[in-house]
């Protein structure tokens, strides 16, 4: 059963059969084992300008292929000297009696020309990736090749072959480093990350501002400049419109915000001292948030613009977060004090079937949807003390959960990728506060900012 | 003695001098002598060797210095509320205007006037004050009102706060009579440990329940608005229990 769980939230189904096939006692599934394929990644190499860039881009290949966490990075240090740079670089592997002038005597060796180089021990790789980069034009070019080593002819190893162009910059050689990883990935079912951002609060400028990123941490930028408290951002679904939740004028109240225009958006907030936390129906037609209208915060939702506010949650408790089902749209998951401590609760669209989602221990926040609209990833406080926040995930069937992070600093906010395998959370683990991904059994995990204080981080596609 | 010395003299002359008139009455005229060499000694006039203002140009509030020497004078006076000086001598002066200081030296032979003076400029105006009554009442409700502290996850009122919210609500009507145009916001405040998003809601609470009791115990209400912070405004960083209790507060501004 948990295993079934797990494997589904990742979604590979080859995997999870390998995985089943393992003796793993532990809830938390490794996607790790001999079941993983084995990748190297020569550097490439770049001709006349292209050369400042190659070791952005080789990195950013590096780092994206090691973050799916779907391949095992063949050791470096094992790499044979003279890898291929293009496809004629290949040679068919000499046969083993072929006299290379008598200097070896044992195994066919290249020096990285044939694929046994790279197939063979002491490295073992599945898959080389090898190219290299010029300049063409004035753009930057990539020619960038995969091979599967066990296949014995040259022309049948090749696994895919393609040009990449983009502008002769930082961000070219990043985007162009990006499409190739992807690339690859797709090769292993992994869908690309690529172009997806992640929007955040940023403390950096002095006071509290929504932010937003590269999926990778680069090009981070400024958004909001109100000079007060912005936070707790959320993207619609299309990722057109930003809402987030302001002192700006006084009390908190929420904001809209085009991503397409860089311009605000009419919101109409109610007559309340706080209406904040907002996010969006699945169909990013309405808006819901919590409102103090009637007194404690309650779960409201209304139209985009903010008119025709109508109550969905009735306690004399506070009640935030509400998070559609993005499968469903039917049902949804707030945090709510109405037990004691807040804990987290799912209630349909009407305010019925009310039914708390974590065991009442500890507090429970920041309830996050993975895309399946089956699996949660959350904040728990469960088996630490009071502010000591884990990141967890739950399949909200069973109820069955697994600890991601375990006492590393307060680990809070996780929201997931587009690809439902990895998440986005902030963690004071460094020192201040900053923002990591991870992937979704707790590893790869990548620190994204350092500059200034970095939380509620939304990862959109 | 001299002064005796010399009258005898005179009689003497007068009277040779009349006896010499009848004797020419009674004979021919004779040319008349020549009159005595010996005419009566000038009484001495007053002089004012020097009479001196330094500086003569002062900024308000600031001294200048008289100065004089006078000979021959049986009296020195000088006006502007000074009066009966010695012959020679100084005196600070504080003008608060353009002042002419005149001298008088009276002497037996005659009085000897002078006069100086002193420019007195006037020194820029300070800053205006900055708006009292603002100021006033910041200080005012730091002095005289009282935050209230809450319990982990509670917005009750604590027993502790009541006897606190009791003067508080005295002092807020007060301060609210002398100041007609202001509000008091009442701030929620809650430690780091709670959630942001949980901690808006709570910290809400906590000013909602002290707006209310304020309320009940005929406290103003009216004026009073409320505002949450959650945890976006903490008074302490520290992660310890005297941090946190300090942070779990309901704190009272005056906004003008």
């Amino acid at each position: 059963m948990k295993r079934t769980t797990l494997a589904t939230l990742f979604g590979f189904a080859a995997l999870a059969a390998v995985a089943y096939s393992q003796a793993q006692s532990d809830i938390v599934i490794k996607l790790t084992g001999g079941t993983k394929k084995v990748i190297a990644l020569p550097d490439f190499r770049g001709a006349g300008a292209s050369a400042q860039y190659a070791d952005l881009f080789n990195r950013t290949v590096f780092e994206d292929v090691q973050r799916s966490g779907m391949l095992t990075m063949a050791a470096k240090s094992f790499y044979p000297l003279n890898p291929p740079q293009q496809e004629s670089d290949l040679r068919a592997t000499p046969e083993p009696a072929a006299a290379r002038r008598g200097e070896q005597p044992q195994a066919p060796n290249c020096n990285g020309r044939c694929l046994p180089d790279w197939g063979g021990a002491p490295l073992n790789a599945n898959y080389v990736g090898f190219g290299y980069l010029a300049e063409q034009g004035g753009q930057l070019a990539a020619f960038g090749h995969l091979y599967n080593t066990a296949v014995p002819d040259v022309n049948g190893a090749r696994v895919f072959r393609k040009l990449y162009n983009a502008p002769l910059t930082e961000d070219g050689a990043r985007q162009m480093a990006h499409q190739y990883a992807a690339d690859i990935l797709q090769q292993f079912g992994v869908p690309s990350l690529a172009g997806s951002k992640i929007y955040y609060v940023s403390a950096r400028s002095g006071s509290k501002e929504i932010w937003v990123m590269d999926f990778d941490g680069a090009n981070q930028k400024q958004i909001t400049r109100f000079g007060s408290i912005t936070t707790m951002p959320a993207i619609s679904p299309d990722g057109r419109r930003l809402a987030f939740t302001t002192y700006s004028k006084g009390q908190p109240q929420i904001m809209m915000y085009s991503t397409e225009t860089g311009r605000f958006i009419p919101f109409r907030n109610s007559q309340a001292s706080m209406n904040a936390t907002p996010s969006f129906t699945p169909d990013g037609q309405q808006v819901l948030y919590a409102s103090t209208i009637s007194g404690y915060a309650q779960i409201y939702i209304a139209a985009l613009d903010g008119s025709s506010p109508h109550r969905l949650s009735n306690s004399r408790a506070i009640e935030v977060e509400p998070k559609v089902n993005p499968k469903t749209g039917t049902d949804m998951l707030f945090v709510s004090g109405r037990g004691g401590l807040q804990q987290i609760y799912r209630m349909n669209m009407d305010g019925a079937d009310v039914a708390r989602l974590t065991t009442g221990e500890g507090e429970a926040s920041n309830p996050a949807w993975n895309p399946d609209g089956q699996h949660i990833a959350f904040a728990w406080t469960r088996g630490y003390a009071p502010g000591n926040w884990n990141i967890f995930v739950m399949d909200v069937a069973s109820r069955e959960t697994v600890q991601l992070t375990h006492g590393q600093g307060r680990n809070e906010n996780p929201t997931w990728a587009p690809d439902g395998r990895h998440l986005v959370f902030s963690s004071n683990r460094a020192g201040g506060s900053q923002i990591f991904t991870m992937l979704a059994d707790g590893t790869e995990v990548k620190q994204l900012t350092t500059q200034g204080s970095n939380t509620m981080p939304v990862w959109t596609k | 003695m001299r002064t005796m010395l010399r009258q005898k003299h005179i009689a003497t002359t007068l009277l040779a001098a009349s006896l010499l008139l009848f004797a020419a009455g009674c004979k021919k005229k004779q040319p008349a002598p020549p009159p005595p060499v010996t005419a009566p000694a000038p009484k001495p006039a007053a002089v004012i060797n020097s009479f001196t203002a330094e500086p003569s140009t002062i900024v308000r509030g600031e001294a200048s210095t008289l100065r004089w020497d006078v000979a021959n004078a049986t009296e020195v006076t000088i006006d502007g509320g000074i009066g009966s000086v010695p012959a020679r001598g100084s005196r600070q002066v504080y003008p608060t205007s353009n002042t002419t200081y005149r001298m008088t030296a009276k002497g037996a032979g005659g009085d000897a006037v002078g006069a100086v003076s002193v420019s007195v400029t006037t020194p820029p105006p300070p800053p205006a004050p900055p708006p009292a009554a603002k100021a006033s009442l910041s200080e005012r409700m730091a002095k005289e009102v009282q935050d209230v502290f809450f319990d982990y996850d509670k917005s009750e009122v604590r027993e502790d706060a009541r006897a606190t919210l009791q003067r508080d609500a005295d002092a807020l009507k007060a301060i609210l009579n002398d100041f007609p145009s202001a509000v008091i916001s009442v701030e929620g405040h809650c430690d780091e440990r709670g959630s942001a998003e949980y901690n808006l809601g709570l910290g809400d609470r906590r000013a909602t329940s002290v707006k209310e009791f304020l309320s009940q115990i005929g406290g103003p209400a009216d004026r009073v608005k409320t505002i949450s912070y959650g945890k976006e405004k903490p008074f302490c960083t520290e992660s310890n229990e005297d941090c946190w209790q300090k942070n779990r507060r309901a704190h009272f501004v005056g906004v003008q």
